[in-house]
């Protein structure tokens, strides 16, 4: 029995597998519409988080299967004080596979312990999502049929966005990948980010500070939220944020068939303006989410679909 | 104590007020600032024997290092932790006043229990009678994270 705790959990080889069945998935949604029948999916989200559980839910309704569980801690057993342990005991019992979401790190590896069916991390307090990551994956393959021989501009918050973190690693197993980081230097990638990339030979990446300076060069630009209370001070955010804002006048500078990924939600950081251009990308990703998602639980309840 | 203070020298005994210690054990070469850790971590604060930790010693190797003299028997430690938390420290065991053993350090794959995470959004601060456990991530470095939360053991 597999579960999923973080994007590396799946080789290369299995990643590509996992995505052509999700792009089977979606070219031929039909042939996948009973591959559930009579499952169950447990949706345990001890935080909320509306969007993840209903793409989780979406993907096993759209399998034929059915789902049950709680969306947030306030309205399980949780808030009595179970264990976490305890809890995917008894989901054991009532689901075939698992989708965990917690706000305390690692949650989701500890259920995996003690499961005695699949458990997918559903996002653990900001330290892995990989969900969210092979979506980016996904996206990104779809559009430009491939992984390999791409640079890839990752804007904003650098420093906190450990998803950001688990993308990087998950693109360094590619082939001539170059990285653009693009952020204030309040939130800069981590020391550790930085010696990671340094001990892949070959890596090419560089650092500025302005969005305008790096747009030209890019195949793919991955925006994440400024969040305010990152900075220090009020002036300090006031000054930043509209470097980190993605607007037509910024796009201007992009290439043609660059695309632009956001994980969303957003807040301000891509104007509503840029929804209609082509290379906005951000919206499909959340249907790339459920495919992906879909071809996920499939491959950790070993069902093949002819 | 008297006796083993007239064979040191001049220099030796002004350099700090620690004894040489005729039985127990020192944990030497200690990355500076991790000596307090490994007292509090290995339990040495919870000893009724005397404890010694020396901060930011001169080292002629390390520029300068912690060092920690305990005067009890080593064999009630698990030196794993040693190694955990700096795989460069040294440990000589001593016994009438000489050194009789520097035992190799460790460098276990997995440790259950030895350690707790400090990092206070991980699992392991609030979920009830779950087993602390650490990996060894990266043997060169002797690197070891939690297995729940991924937080670098020493590193915080
Ligand atoms: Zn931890």
């Amino acid at each position: 029995m597999r579960h999923l705790m973080t994007p590396l959990d799946l080789s290369v080889e299995e990643l590509d597998k996992l995505m052509d069945t999700a792009e089977d998935i979606k070219e031929q949604p039909d042939k996948y519409a009973h591959a559930c029948d009579g499952r169950v999916l447990a949706t345990l989200f001890y935080e909320p988080s509306t969007r993840t559980r209903l793409s989780f839910e979406a993907a096993m309704l759209h399998l034929g299967g059915k789902t049950l569980g709680f969306a947030d801690a306030g309205s399980s057993s949780a808030a009595k004080g179970e264990s976490v342990a305890d809890t995917i005991r008894v989901a054991s019992c009532f689901a075939d596979i698992a989708a965990m979401r917690h706000f305390k790190e690692g949650a989701p590896m500890v259920a995996a312990q003690f499961a005695q069916i699949p458990v997918i991390n559903a996002g653990d307090g900001g330290h892995q999502h990989p969900t969210q990551t092979l979506t980016d994956l996904m996206t990104m393959r779809s559009v430009r049929g491939s992984l390999s021989d791409m640079k890839i501009g990752m804007c904003g918050d650098l420093k906190f966005g450990r998803t950001v973190h688990s993308l990087i690693r998950a693109l360094l197993r590619y082939n001539n990948v170059s990285f653009v980081f693009i952020s204030p230097d309040e939130l800069r990638l981590p020391d550790y980010m930085i010696e990671e990339l340094d001990s892949h030979e070959g890596v090419e990446y560089t650092e500025v500070t302005k969005l305008e300076d790096a747009l030209p060069e890019l195949d793919v630009l991955y925006m994440t939220r400024v969040q305010k209370e990152r900075f220090f001070n009020e002036e300090d955010y006031v000054r930043l944020k509209d470097f980190y804002i993605l607007d037509s006048r910024k796009m201007e500078h992009a290439r043609e068939d660059m695309i632009v990924l956001h994980p969303l939600p957003r807040v301000n950081e891509i104007a509503v303006e840029i929804d209609n251009d082509p290379r906005a990308k951000y919206f499909d990703q959340v249907k790339n989410g459920m495919y992906i998602r879909m071809a996920l639980i499939l491959m950790l309840l070993e069902i093949q679909v002819k | 104590m008297g006796n083993s203070d007239m064979n040191t020298t001049q220099h030796e005994k002004y350099k700090l007020n620690v004894g040489k210690i005729d039985e127990g054990f020192v944990i030497d070469h200690i990355r500076p600032g991790r000596g307090l850790t490994l007292y509090h971590d290995m339990g040495l604060n919870k000893l009724d024997c005397s404890v010694a930790i020396i901060q930011n010693a001169f080292s002629r190797k390390m520029g300068k290092k912690d060092i920690i003299k305990v005067e009890t028997s080593i064999d009630n430690f698990n030196l794993d932790i040693i190694s955990l938390l700096d795989h460069n420290a040294t440990v000589d065991v001593i016994k009438n006043g000489e050194i009789i053993d520097k035992p190799e350090l460790p460098l276990p794959k997995e440790v259950k229990n030895i350690i707790k995470c400090k990092n206070p959004r991980c699992i392991s601060s609030i979920e009830q009678g779950l087993d602390q456990i650490f990996v060894l991530t990266d043997a060169e470095t002797a690197t070891y994270r939690c297995k729940y939360c991924e937080t670098e053991y020493g590193n915080n």
